[in-house]
């Protein structure tokens, strides 16, 4: 495909299923029929993308936070209660 | 050891309660007798039983029935009235709350009211710790880098610091009382919230009762932690020390049992993997 700009060689780029016709030599970018959209979708998702929940105060080096329930169960009682207990 | 805690008042039968150490607690009655460790310098521990013995730290402390240390056997000996310890049955209903308060209080304890005191046992536990650790497998060789990669601690005002702080360390006889002043010194005060700091960071301690224990701390006035927002900026050198004292014990721990080491253990060394690369 040529360039409907420079007549320059069109060359084919797939990115994150966006597809691409990109000038080799004045670098203009072709895009297919819808996919403005598609970009302008995923860039809207990016932006609207929840920001990584705050640590409820702790270290860089902390645990990730557990799943509710069962990362605290009953079974590593035993070494659990010997360690709150001793030196 | 129970002739002199008979000679304290203690009646009935003597009871030695175990300890992981060489420390021996013997209980009569009321009256409690502790043999310290062969490795404690006595030079040490008559200022530290003197401050226990000090107004100043009343009802903090709990106060020996012995203000000079006695000697048994070629060991270092202190007599204490007996207190109700923490139930073992339900961590989470234990007085993390009165622990927290009480370690406020102590903190804010002026020094020119005691007696001149040894620095703080905290830094030296932690590097005893990591020294007992006798193998050189990956857990060992891990624990030993984060160790000697634990940043070099601010120059801090040193405060009065209780210096070994967990739930056992706390009875009850009219109110909750703290024991316990083998490491009592001058130090950075947060080493004694950076147990369960450590516990917390290691998923180990929920985060309910961590919330719960450092609100009281913050709610008493406690001053470890300075007066920034973020608490864990003065925190996190302590709280990555105890995780690796902590870490080399249970490894100690469990290779004179000669198991692996259990699941508890093991988020403590994760912890430690987590620090090497944090």
């Amino acid at each position: 495909m040529q360039c409907p700009k420079c007549r320059g060689n069109m060359r084919t780029y797939e990115r994150n299923g966006v597809h691409i016709e990109q000038c080799d030599n004045c670098r203009g970018i072709f895009l297919d029929y819808g996919e403005l959209e598609t970009l302008t979708r995923m860039e809207t998702q990016y932006h609207a993308a929840p920001p990584p929940p705050p640590a409820p105060g702790g270290p860089a080096w902390g645990a990730p936070a557990p799943h509710h329930g069962g990362h605290y169960g009953h079974h590593r009682q035993r070494s659990w209660v010997g360690m709150l207990f001793s030196t | 050891m129970a002739d002199i805690a008979a000679a304290y008042g203690g009646t009935g039968t003597p009871v030695v309660h175990p300890t992981r150490t060489d420390v021996v607690v013997l209980r009569m009655g009321e009256v409690v007798v502790k043999a310290h460790s062969a490795r404690d310098d006595a030079g040490e521990l008559r200022p530290r039983l003197r401050a226990a013995a000090s107004a100043a730290v009343n009802g903090v402390l709990l106060a020996p029935l012995e203000r000079e240390v006695l000697s048994a056997g070629g060991r270092a000996v202190t007599v204490w009235p007996a207190g109700r310890p923490v139930s073992h049955d339900d961590p989470g209903s234990a007085p993390w709350e009165e622990g927290a308060r009480l370690l406020a209080r102590l903190h804010a304890v002026p020094l020119t009211l005691l007696p001149a005191l040894p620095p703080a046992g905290g830094p030296a536990r932690a590097a005893r710790a990591v020294d007992r650790m006798s193998g050189d497998g990956p857990v060992e060789q891990l624990v030993r880098r984060a160790f000697k990669e634990l940043p070099e601690p601010p120059p801090l005002p040193g405060l009065l610091t209780h210096g070994d702080w967990h739930l056992g360390q706390l009875v009850h006889r009219d109110r909750w009382l703290l024991i316990d002043v083998d490491d009592l010194g001058v130090g950075d005060p947060a080493w004694d919230l950076a147990r369960p700091a450590a516990w917390y960071a290691a998923g180990l301690l929920e985060p309910a009762v961590w919330e719960r224990f450092l609100g009281a701390y913050l709610a008493s006035g406690g001053p470890a932690l300075g007066r920034g927002d973020d608490p864990w900026s003065r925190l996190d050198l302590p709280a990555r020390a105890l995780t690796v004292q902590l870490a080399a014990v249970a490894v100690v721990n469990a290779e004179r049992d000669g198991r692996e080491l259990d699941e508890v253990e093991h988020s403590l060394i994760e912890s430690c993997n987590r620090i090497v690369r944090a």
